[in-house]
């Protein structure tokens, strides 16, 4: 049988969007009172929960403290519905741990850790329903999480994955894409000053490339940051309204 | 940059089941999004902001149906069927629905790239709409509805909306209308009640009045084949495609491709690939359980029980005479086939049950006018004996009859004994020499039209030069004596070589490859077009180019006294010819000769000549000739085929006359630096790109190949051992006959029939890399990029390894690559096929002119009914019987194990001398073959009195 047809001569992709088009965005933040923050993301059909604590104390072993700035703990899991087939094992697996660590080299790069010495940040995330870029949805609500908490961000941290299609490179892949045979590649990046936290990328592709999908990763990057930028002001907004009342 | 929501005003979620791998069912849920942006792409249209349309504002399609101008929207089965009546240059103004195209793309791949070649001509003004995404037209399936149902409803939603869009600005469109075409009777009326206009396609293919020949072309739609045919159901119903998955997970049936018989239209075989050596194939016989399956068809097949299996019948039947309308005829066919079969031979036999892929293409043939004067359906035998005649409906059987012309199968109902099909186009009158070649170049699957402008568009300007630039990135070789070796007429000159002497008494050899890399950059339209051509091929007195020829006879060609850009790999070697050191590198040369193989040899064996030119080509064959023993020490084989030269008449452009290919010392020598070569690059790119490097391999024989080649020997008492290329090679070394010289030719050839093919392989994707034939680890193609694109892909691996090129991503991707070899091989194997065809028509030409020759020849098989006999002088095959009509004579007796066959009484064995009658039997035009009759030895009611007239006499022009 005949396999999908990613990008039609027309331009348009499975989904109906165009190359460049990102998925619908729908979020929240601060559902969770209890939590120093917390946020809800939707990217398309992949939805994730984001939970922030601390700054706080170090627990458990204090040795682990770092005398100059907060240490960053970070736990992604997936629920066990979160996928078309059950998951037997929602985190604790070699693929939780391994995007639990890059979570946390991506906050370290972008959370202004010095503020804070010897104490701790906790960020939880929880994928709810995955169809494609589960890193970069994580990324995104941590942000909006950590952006709830008040802890101080040197930026927005917008996470994108991108992946290349008959010379094309299309954003913000969906699951039927991802695993279409496409050579993906995932970018956290600080938009404001072009820095890039985190750059994520398991298959082979060729350098002629590489120059290509990195510019439509920045530039999807950029535009994740406008939708966060809005979600933030949209929530700033809604919160004053409150406290006026 | 957009960023959804702006654009797109709604979001919909597609749910849907589907199976997983291990059986169990999961729910797959997509996001759909809906547009504002997806334009009508009319030029009329003043509401949709597009940038470009492509529908035209006076689409006018002269018709009596529609006497006003209109856009058509064809269903998906009028894709599927009509497509040869929508390539007509007439039909224009076409709307594609997404829908229909996703449709036809997984219904039926040839179609549908036929319908993307369609959509990309801009004559042709075929506009595709995105209606699944589009706001307005999309819809979802209702509960109950059924896939089909649900897509004929977005069809029709697609035709309102066009239609109330273009309604709207009735002022500037001049009347415009949208028609549906399709031949769904339901459809259709759901469609008249929606107010839609709407027909049948061959009610508007009738309608229209400037091109009635374009009637004969339509497809025979399911109402019409029920006409023809009479209520008799002949064939078994085919069961659906999901029994069969079913069966053949369980065992009860197999997959394979169907290969009919080329001599017995009542026999097939299915092969089907198992895994390594565990393919098989299953043997059909009747038309019941061939079940109208079609040559290449991939079928499920269902094994008979034990007591039903047949052996293969020797016989040759084939399927002429006048029509026989549908009837009984056959049974007594059929029963002799069953009588025939041998108890020893028997092989599991079965029928088909179901067609999995219908591998139709349009077919190559003529026309048998029905016998019925006012009759409108006639037969259609096809060149290819292996397809069956084909039932198709015209009114210019009287232009047609006489002429070759295409045909395409449009199905084959149970109650039908051929497949019904209908007319495509006409090639031109059958026995023209263009017309065959034509033929013969389509049946082959050879791509032959001229090139388009697009890949002539990469080629260099001319006047070209090399560039100072360009001069700079090279070796400056042009003070070397390089000089070219090739055959007489040759233009494009792919190699040249030198040989000098340094200063340390050692030899440099170079072998000087035409940079073709240069000038055909990977991806670009003119790479494509190579790439898919993947050969020149070699016609008699005919070349189709692989790359236009101001690159393969110009540019790339290594001309003498021109400068010309090269690949180079150049050797330091000792006088014993072992490699001293290797470099590869891009080269300017100037070659100063460009010489005959017997130019080459005459120079060589002149002593009286010693300039440069001389010296350089002695040296390299007195290298050549130890290259060459120390490949045969080795193991590598020596094999005979014999080649055959036509001498074509420059004006008439008949052959006039006919030559076995003479080898001279010269071949041997330029053969040999090539494959030296062709090694050294191999290993290189190997050993730098492990995972893609593009390699050839030639795989060893399995052993039960050579029984034909020991029994042969045998019967002359001489032993061949064939456990290794090397003790075959000795073997064949000494196998000699007192007072038969032609005996070794003869085994030589009979041992290049048990070979196996040589085959391009990716190095990523295979773990055997040797070359049986030549003895060799590994083994790879670069010394003809001009007519080999495998060439041209090593140049570019060798120039990244040395670092003179840079790479791209498919030449880095061993799947891609891995399709590549795919392909090239299948272009090499036809273009080898079409190569024998054309000899074998240039051969009828020569023996229509000369009239019945008598000859000499050997006998090379023995079979059942016949010997086939070897005519050394024309290398020329032919089939002596000794039967007639399919019927055994009882006074032939054919022993297994010799093999022998005892006519009367004399009994033939293999190597057997005897003489023979040639003539040409046109009294099938289509298949006009080479008639041999035995004059020698004498077997009173056999054998043929030899001619009397000596037929050169007749043709005094052959003398010249
Ligand atoms: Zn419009």
């Amino acid at each position: 049988m005949a396999g999908l047809e990613l990008l039609s001569d027309q331009g348009y992709r499975l989904d109906g969007r165009k190359a460049t088009e990102l998925r619908k965005f729908q979020a929240r933040m601060g559902p969770f009172a209890q939590a120093d923050g917390s946020a809800y993301l939707e990217q398309g059909n992949t939805k994730a929960l984001a939970v922030v604590y601390g700054p706080h104390e170090m627990r458990g072993s204090r040795s682990r403290a770092l005398h100059d700035r907060a240490v960053i703990n970070c736990q992604y899991s997936m629920a066990t519905f979160s996928t078309a087939e059950r998951k037997r094992r929602p985190h604790g697996d070699r693929k939780s741990t391994e995007m639990s660590l890059h979570l946390k080299q991506t906050f370290e790069a972008a959370v202004m850790t010095q503020l804070y010495p010897r104490s701790q940040i906790d960020i939880y995330v929880k994928i709810l329903q995955s169809d494609g870029g589960n890193y970069s949805v994580c990324v995104n609500a941590a942000t909006l999480a950590v952006i709830d908490a008040g802890i101080p961000m040197r930026d927005y941290v917008c996470a994108c994955t991108v992946g290349f299609v008959d010379e094309t490179p299309l954003a913000d892949l969906c699951y039927a894409e991802e695993s279409g045979g496409v050579s993906s590649l995932a970018l956290a990046l600080l938009p404001r000053g072009g820095q890039i936290a985190l750059l994520q990328m398991d298959a082979r592709l060729h350098q002629d490339h590489l120059e290509t999908l990195m510019e439509a990763a920045m530039t999807a990057c950029k535009g994740v940051s406008k939708v966060l930028d809005e979600v933030v002001r949209q929530h700033l907004r809604e919160a004053s309204m409150l406290t006026r009342e | 940059m957009n960023i959804l929501g702006i654009i797109i005003i709604m979001l919909k979620s597609k749910t849907f089941v589907k199976k997983t791998r291990s059986g169990g069912v999961m729910k797959v849920v997509r996001e759909h999004y809906l547009r504002d942006d997806i334009w009508c792409g009319s030029e009329v249209c003043a509401e949709c902001k597009q940038d470009s349309t492509v529908l035209q504002k006076d689409s006018l399609i002269e018709s009596n149906l529609c006497p006003y101008p209109h856009y058509l929207v064809p269903d998906t089965n009028v894709v599927l069927h009509q497509i040869d009546v929508l390539e007509d240059p007439v039909i224009r103004n076409v709307v594609i629905l997404q829908t229909v195209l996703q449709e036809a793309r997984h219904r039926s791949a040839p179609v549908y790239k036929r319908l993307k070649d369609i959509l990309h001509e801009k004559e042709k003004h075929f506009y595709t709409f995105t209606n699944e995404h589009h706001r307005e037209t999309f819809i979802e399936r209702e509960p109950g509805e059924s896939a089909n149902d649900r897509n004929d409803r977005a069809i029709r939603m697609a035709v309102k909306w066009y239609s109330q869009h273009l309604e709207i600005q009735k002022s500037n469109t001049d009347g415009l209308k949208i028609v549906l075409l399709t031949n769904d009777q339901g459809n259709k009326q759901k469609a008249e009640e929606d107010g839609l206009l709407v027909y049948k396609f061959e009610e508007y293919i009738k309608g229209l009045t400037a091109n009635p020949e374009l009637v004969d072309r339509l497809a025979l739609s399911n109402d019409d084949k029920n006409e023809i045919t009479t209520s008799k159901v002949l064939y078994p119903e085919h069961l659906p495609l999901s029994r069969i998955q079913a069966g053949i997970k369980n065992s009860s049936f197999l997959q394979g491709t169907f290969r009919a018989s080329r001599d017995n239209y009542l026999e097939a075989t299915v092969f089907v690939q198992g895994e390594g050596e565990d393919s098989k194939e299953v043997l059909i016989q009747g038309l019941q359980n061939l079940n109208r399956a079609v040559h290449q068809d991939v079928v499920a097949v269902q094994l008979l029980p034990r007591n039903q299996w047949v052996a293969p019948s020797s016989f040759v039947l084939q399927d002429d005479g006048a029509a026989k309308d549908d009837n009984v005829d056959e049974d007594e066919e059929e029963k002799a086939l069953r009588l025939s079969a041998a108890e020893a031979a028997k092989k599991p036999t079965g029928k088909v049950v179901g067609i999995i892929k219908r591998n139709w293409r349009p077919f190559c043939g003529m026309l048998n006018v029905s016998q019925i004067k006012e009759s409108t359906r006639h037969l259609f035998t096809p060149a290819d004996r292996r397809i069956p005649r084909i039932r198709i409906e015209t009114r210019q059987s009287a232009t047609l009859a006489g002429q070759r012309i295409m045909v395409a199968i449009d199905g084959w109902p149970k109650d039908s004994r051929y497949p019904n099909g209908h007319f495509v186009r006409s090639l031109g009158g059958a026995g023209d020499k263009d017309t065959e070649e034509e033929v013969l170049l389509l049946e082959h699957d050879v791509p032959h039209q001229s090139f388009s402008q697009a890949v002539l568009s990469f080629l260099p300007k001319t006047p070209w030069a090399i560039t100072p630039e360009e001069m700079k990135n090279r070796e400056d070789l042009r003070h070397l004596t390089v000089c070219s070796v090739d055959p007489p007429g040759c233009t494009d000159i792919d190699d040249a070589l030198h040989c000098r002497e340094l200063e340390d008494g050692n030899l440099e050899v170079g072998v000087h490859i035409a940079d073709v890399s240069h000038f055909i950059r990977p991806g670009n339209a003119l790479d494509k077009e190579a790439a898919n051509r993947g050969t020149t091929v070699y016609l008699c007195g005919k070349r189709i180019d692989m790359v236009p020829e101001l690159l393969s006879s110009n540019l790339c060609s290594l001309r003498s006294n021109v400068e010309r850009l090269a690949f180079s790999c150049i050797w330091e070697m000792n006088h014993n010819a072992e490699i001293l050191k290797t470099r590869f590198t891009k080269s300017v040369i100037n070659s100063k000769a460009s010489l005959t193989y017997a130019e080459a040899q005459m120079r060589i064996d002149d002593t009286g000549k010693n300039d440069d030119i001389t010296k350089s080509l002695r040296g390299l064959n007195k290298l050549a000739k130890i290259l060459k023993r120390q490949r045969i020490e080795k193991g590598a084989l020596t094999l005979s085929s014999l080649e055959v030269r036509f001498h074509i008449d420059s004006e008439t452009h008949d052959p006039i006359d006919l030559q076995t290919k003479e080898l001279m010392e010269t071949n041997s020598m330029v053969e040999e630096f090539m494959l030296l070569a062709n090694i050294s690059v191999a290993q290189k790119i190997y050993d730098e790109f492990p995972e893609c490097a593009l390699l050839r391999k030639h795989p060893a024989p399995p052993p039960s190949n050579y029984d034909i080649l020991l029994k042969a020997a045998k019967s002359k008492d001489v032993e061949i051992h064939t456990d290794s290329a090397k003790a075959l090679a000795d073997s064949l070394d000494v196998a000699k006959v007192d007072g038969f010289p032609y005996f070794n030719t003869l085994l030589r050839i009979l041992a290049t029939r048990c070979m196996m093919q040589a085959v391009y392989f990716c190095s990523g994707m295979d773990s055997d890399f040797h070359h049986y034939g030549l003895a060799s680890p590994i083994y790879t193609h670069f010394t003809s990029p001009i007519r080999r694109y495998a060439d041209i892909i090593v140049h570019r691996l060798l120039a990244v390894a040395i670092g003179a090129d840079s790479t791209y991503p498919d030449l880095m991707d061993k799947h891609k690559q891995s399709a590549l070899t795919n392909n090239l091989n299948y272009r090499h194997k036809m273009s080898q096929y079409a190569q024998r065809s054309s000899v074998a028509f240039h051969t009828q030409l020569f023996f229509k002119s000369r009239g019945i020759l008598n000859e000499e020849g050997f006998v090379l098989f023995v079979r059942k009914n016949a010997i086939i006999v070897l005519i050394p002088k024309f290398g020329l095959e032919g089939t002596v019987f000794f039967d007639s009509k399919g019927k055994v004579s009882p006074d032939i007796v054919f022993e297994e194990e010799g093999p022998t066959l005892k006519v009367k009484h004399h009994t033939f064995h293999i190597f057997d001398r005897v003489k023979v009658t040639i003539s040409l039997d046109d009294s099938n035009i289509q298949h006009q073959k080479i008639r041999m009759a035995l004059t020698e030895p004498l077997i009173p009611g056999v054998s043929v009195p030899a001619p009397e007239t000596e037929p050169q006499a007749k043709k005094p022009k052959l003398d010249r």
